[in-house]
């Protein structure tokens, strides 16, 4: 297997410096900021509140309404304002990553608006945005089984590597790049995965061991940033 | 909950007494705290917290056709978004007519001034020219969204710097960035809205204040010259109160400036 | 001691969703916990507290989940034929039916009793499927006519009150103020002087801003001490 050049110097497992804070918007409910490398994802939380339009209601749960948005100046290249494809995509990816850890039972016929935006993009934004959604959903109260901790997995030519950031999304070489994103509870069930790219089911499996590591480290930062919010 | 009439009957006996809940001069901003570069892949980019209220601007460019009835002129657009995260208020989905106001008041004063000079941002007349795009988000609202906006916009163009321009191919390279700062002036368009409440003048009300504003009139001046106004909301103002906001200008104008001018030198 | 160190003492311990709060056949699962084969399990984000064997997480932040027997501060915010629909700041509207009012209320002019807008003091009555049931029968609930409302976490309001009452009844003393503390985190705040008004606000903001310390009834009079004078606010 050739050896990896990664930026940085980083290592096949290394995942770029990442940091959290709680609390930093303060209208919502909950609110939290997640950093990886060079993207910031910023979450919101309000609710749990009165559903609206009233025929959306439903008496058995509530409803966990995700918005994602990515700010037109977070990329290289002006992202033009206003919802696209790709974004209406992540609302619900979102939304199903977070859902397992939250017993809508808890609140029938409301709903809990979970609004993540991007600041700065450099790959890895989905993740980042559950990251910063976790934290916010527990900042708000919102009852919660566990955190969930994501993370942009993949695979650069045949090289197994965590924490893609945005230049090895083009990787060139070989295989090119293949994309894993994946959301982990802290005991380790999986609420999210995604794949684009080539890879075999053996390496796969490898990638899932890498990724319940990093969650687990990342699990550390944002217990410890909701730990210290009331500071 | 909105702000009930008793909160807005106590706002208003307050000002009868020229006092305000938190203990602010009529014509006194809040603390203001700015941040530049908050975001690496903008041209330029700012953050403005007055107060509670928190704002952030984004400059992006871009190489295009110039309009044909300015063929000589580079283009520029505002946008601005009242984010959902920022409020309760505010609801997901295309920019509803808060936000459109928000950002035409804002190009206005930034266009109408003469701050920014299109003629420099020509490539090739009639041909190519750069287009400048300032995007604004709301993060937090606790009222005076408005002049935030306006600062959080100037404060991003002036720390912008172009993109490389590759001549041969026509495209820009998204990433690289030159030492050449964006083609400005002197002129410093920084718009303050003024609120009428009762028969007293406030600057920068919380969000409180402004649910119970009647009146208010955003004037985008630099200098004491004035680019740009407007009026909104239901009531109307006595020529002496039109007056009264009128020489606010200056003085409101020359207090914001002492607060920004570190971040623009 | 200094004073930081003294603070980072009398902080208790904040457990996050999913945290093990204890192991072993000792102890109970309270409010806001789970059992989970030996261990407890905090259920939600918030403070850890011990009573005996009894394991709870006090809340800290969320919106305001109402309770029966609860004083509420609330704003009507529609009228219908039977009573008033009120805003009290929690996911469901509390509702006040013309039959919980002390009065004689003529049905087609309901809105003289109290109109959209219009804020009162009401207790939670019951809790059903329905809503929530509001009254003002009791003395000294009803419409408030006028004052100063002041919004803040709900899950404060037990440290603005105090044990018995004794943090609300220091800042009464020390402001000349009637204040009532809703606990949905609304406060009515009521004083004959504009500065009066203010300074309760802001001691308010103080106990909220300071709600982890221990001993904190005595920051407060500190605190009054040294701003009771100071008409101006430290902007």
């Amino acid at each position: 297997m050739a050896t990896l050049k990664r930026q940085n110097n980083r290592k096949p497992d290394e995942m770029r410096p990442f940091s959290a804070k709680v609390g930093i918007i303060p209208n919502a409910q909950g609110s939290a900021m997640w950093q990886q490398g060079g993207t910031i994802a910023l979450a919101a939380v309000y609710g749990p509140k009165e559903m609206h339009p009233r025929n959306q209601r439903d008496a058995e749960r509530g409803t966990l309404r995700c918005n994602y948005t990515l700010g037109s100046f977070s990329v290289e290249e002006r992202a033009r304002p206003g919802k696209n494809r790709r974004a209406m995509e992540l609302d619900k990816i979102i939304e199903w990553a977070l859902l397992p850890v939250i017993d809508l039972h808890k609140f029938p016929n409301q709903v809990v608006d979970v609004h993540i935006h991007i600041i700065q993009a450099d790959a890895g934004t989905r993740c980042a945005g559950i990251n910063a959604a976790a934290m916010a959903l527990a900042h708000a109260g919102i009852p919660m089984r566990e955190i969930v901790s994501s993370v942009a997995c993949g695979k650069l030519d045949t090289t197994l590597v965590l924490d893609i950031d945005k230049e090895e999304e083009h990787y060139p070489d070989g295989e090119g790049s293949t994309d894993i994103p994946i959301t982990m509870t802290a005991s380790g069930k999986i609420t999210h995965m995604q794949l684009d790219g080539k890879i075999s089911s053996k390496q796969l499996k490898e990638v899932i061991e890498m990724a319940r590591k990093a969650t687990q480290q990342i699990y550390e930062v944002q217990k410890k940033a909701l730990k210290e919010a009331f500071d | 909950m909105e702000t009930s009439k008793l909160t807005a009957e106590r706002i208003r006996k307050y000002l009868q007494e020229e006092k305000r809940f938190d203990s602010r001069k009529l014509t006194e901003f809040r603390n203001i705290e700015i941040e530049t570069g908050i975001s690496k892949n903008a041209e330029g980019s700012a953050r403005v917290r007055i107060g509670k209220t928190e704002v952030v601007a984004g400059v992006k460019m871009g190489v295009g056709e110039p309009y044909p009835d300015s063929l000589d002129q580079g283009n520029f657009m505002v946008t601005g978004e009242l984010l959902p995260l920022s409020s309760e208020r505010f609801e997901a989905g295309p920019p509803r007519f808060p936000a459109i106001e928000l950002s035409r008041v804002i190009d206005r004063a930034l266009r109408e001034s003469k701050f920014l000079d299109f003629k420099k941002l020509v490539i090739k007349e009639g041909e190519k020219v750069w287009t400048v795009f300032v995007d604004i988000y709301t993060i937090n609202d606790d009222g005076n969204l408005l002049d935030a906006a306006g600062l959080a916009a100037i404060i991003a163009m002036k720390t912008a710097r172009f993109p490389k321009y590759d001549e041969k191919t026509g495209k820009v390279l998204y990433g690289e960035f030159t030492d050449k700062k964006l083609p400005l002036t002197d002129i410093l368009p920084i718009s303050i809205t003024f609120h009428k409440i009762g028969d007293k003048v406030i600057v920068d009300p919380t969000r409180e204040e402004e649910d119970v504003t009647d009146t208010r009139i955003t004037i985008g001046s630099s200098h004491g010259s004035i680019s740009s106004m407007q009026k909104g909301e239901e009531h109307a103002l006595t020529i002496e109160e039109m007056n009264q906001v009128l020489d606010l200008v200056e003085p409101a104008w020359k207090e914001l400036f002492k607060k920004i001018e570190k971040y623009i030198k | 001691m200094t004073n930081q160190k003294q603070e980072q003492e009398n902080k208790r311990q904040i457990v996050i969703p999913g945290e093990i709060i204890q192991t072993g056949e000792d102890f109970l699962p309270g409010e806001g916990t789970e059992k989970q084969g030996k261990n407890i399990v905090a259920l939600r984000y918030g403070l850890l507290e011990e009573q005996n064997n009894l394991v709870k997480v006090i809340p800290l932040s969320g919106t305001y989940i109402p309770r029966r027997g609860n004083v509420v501060i609330g704003t009507v915010s529609m009228l219908t034929g039977n009573g008033w629909v009120i805003d009290i700041g929690a996911a469901d509207n509390g509702f006040l039916p013309v039959s919980e009012v002390p009065r004689y209320v003529n049905k087609n002019a309901m809105n003289e009793v109290m109109d959209v807008g219009e804020t009162m003091v009401a207790k939670i009555w019951a809790i059903n499927g329905r809503g929530i049931d509001l009254s003002i029968k009791m003395r000294g609930f009803g419409r408030v006519d006028e004052g100063m409302i002041i919004q803040i976490n709900p899950n404060k309001v037990p440290r603005v009150i105090g044990k018995e009452g004794s943090m609300i009844n220091l800042i009464k003393d020390n402001t000349d103020c009637n204040i009532t503390v809703g606990q949905n985190g609304f406060v009515l705040i009521k004083g004959d002087k504009i500065d009066n008004e203010l300074l309760a606000r802001r001691a308010i903001d103080f106990i909220v801003e300071k709600s982890y310390l221990n001993g904190l009834t005595d920051e407060v009079t500190k605190w009054f001490a040294e701003n009771k004078n100071t008409l101006k606010g430290t902007r």
